[in-house]
């Protein structure tokens, strides 16, 4: 049997979770919506990809290999788009960063779709 | 209850976090003010449920859990929110009085009654030991599908199902008869919202209608094989359906679905499944008896053998029986939920697809 296989997919996994753990942390922790949604977004992803990545290695490969790959795909195409959407909607609606000038952002922005005033 | 002695394994530890993970958010939802907030702790909410539901080894309703509890009803709770005001008044302690005592009576009588039930997987509970072993010992051999719950669901309970199919159409035309049907002169409203800050979404959503399209098909035709069938492929169309509306806009998505297509495919939904019912009537047989859906003649023509077990000639007439209901099943759910949101979105003072403003 694939022993080996079954650990080092065990270990991505839990790889995984912690990284999930950690990104539940730093939206407790962050101090404003885009730090919360950097923390939120790239350990989800992250923490996503090494999962499925470990289950393939315990799956073995098969049908179900094909699967993860799919769930995969998703996961790298909404997640990202999800974090860019909420982020884009937070800026719209002028919530101003933590560190760095929000004047400078939203001029740069060129807006004709500009933010409102917080 | 008394079965203590079990042992500690991995599957009671997952068990024992999801339900305090679900007991954590039913207080979290309970609590919060923000009708926004509570809704969207009700869709994670959802998802743990289906979450555990899978660790039960129930995927069919997980998966129904996750597509109706944590997608779509979030989604049509969001739209309720719209045409409301998103924070909860506080009540006064009196006021508060009569429904805290009636939830924790109902609570109490709750929790006494799940002391009597038998062990998870309890083989001689009169759930595992009369009609379900049943299903379970002749189901392959007369109706042939590999998913006996979607053969006790569409062939042995296939009258249940119709009625719960003909109960999502009656919650359609009951949301239609109060909010209207949503016609495209409601979704004239919404503005041009497309700006440059929706690319990114715009491309990602026309990326995934057609995979979920996609998906929703092949869980429809999965469903004999596997967990799926017409239930969960229904919602999965309205989702990509209702993503559509709010990343597009509601009126580029009625032009796409028309309302009056949309309410027509609702009733044709119930009206397909009870038409094959009747089918089986013609032919001599009961309400929804698939083994009487070919007349006899046809019946002959078909070769022994060509589905299923060649001694078991019905089975022709079971797996039509089933694709045609389930057929049903998708067209009313699909259609009753985007009928649902249409009436929802259509009514919204801000349309979905713009910036909602908070």
């Amino acid at each position: 049997m694939a022993e080996p296989l079954n650990l080092i997919g065990g270990g991505l996994a839990i790889a995984g979770a912690l990284l999930s753990l950690l990104g539940a942390i730093g939206v407790l922790r962050f101090p404003d919506v885009y730090t919360r949604i950097h923390a939120a977004s790239i350990t989800d992803t992250g923490g996503a990809s090494l999962m499925l990545l470990g289950l393939g290695l315990i799956s073995g490969l098969s049908f179900v290999t094909l699967k993860l790959a799919v769930i995969w795909a998703f996961i790298m195409l909404s997640s990202p788009a999800a974090a860019h959407t909420l982020a884009n909607a937070a800026f719209t609606s002028g919530h101003a960063p933590w560190i760095g000038s929000f004047r400078i952002m939203r001029d740069a922005s060129a807006g004709k779709q500009g933010p409102r005033r917080p | 209850m008394t079965d203590l002695t079990r042992d500690i394994d991995a599957s009671l530890v997952i068990d024992l976090s999801l339900l305090a993970m679900l007991l954590v958010l039913a207080v979290a939802i309970a609590r919060t003010r923000q009708l926004l907030a509570a809704i969207l702790l009700m869709g994670v909410y959802s998802l743990v449920c289906a979450v555990w539901f899978m660790v039960m080894d129930a995927p069919d309703v997980a998966f129904t859990e996750a597509v109706v509890g944590a997608g779509v009803s979030t989604i049509i709770l969001l739209g309720a929110i719209l045409l409301t005001h998103g924070h909860a008044e506080k009540s006064s302690a009196i006021r508060l009085l009569a429904p805290a005592l009636a939830a924790i009576a109902v609570g109490g009588m709750l929790v006494y009654a799940v002391l009597d039930l038998p062990a998870f997987g309890n083989p001689t509970s009169p759930a595992n030991a009369h009609v379900s072993r049943t299903y379970l010992e002749v189901a392959s051999n007369e109706i042939g599908t590999p998913n006996i719950v979607t053969a006790v669901l569409a062939s042995y309970r296939g009258f249940d199902t119709l009625g719960e199919a003909t109960v999502i159409f009656a919650a359609a035309v009951g949301v239609s008869l109060m909010l209207g049907f949503g016609d495209l002169s409601a979704g004239r409203r919404t503005p041009d919202s497309m700006g440059d800050h929706h690319v990114v979404l715009g491309v990602t959503a026309k990326l995934f209608v057609p995979v979920i399209i996609l998906f929703a098909l092949y869980v429809q035709f999965h469903g004999d094989l596997g967990p799926g069938g017409g239930f969960q492929a229904g919602v999965l169309l309205a989702v990509v359906v209702i993503l559509h509306a709010l990343v597009f806009g509601l009126r580029e998505t009625m032009l796409a679905v028309r309302p009056g297509f949309v309410r027509g495919g609702a009733a044709l939904g119930v009206l397909l499944y009870a038409g094959v019912g009747l089918v089986c009537i013609v032919n001599d047989g009961a309400f929804l008896d698939y083994d009487y859906l070919f007349p006899p003649e046809i019946e002959a023509q078909i070769p022994p053998g060509l589905l299923g077990d060649p001694d078991h000639p019905h089975h022709w007439g079971q797996h039509f029986g089933i694709f045609f209901i389930e057929l049903g099943v998708l067209f009313t759910v699909a259609a009753a939920m985007i009928s649902i949101f249409y009436g929802f979105a259509g009514r919204a003072p801000v349309p979905p697809g713009t910036e909602a403003g908070q």
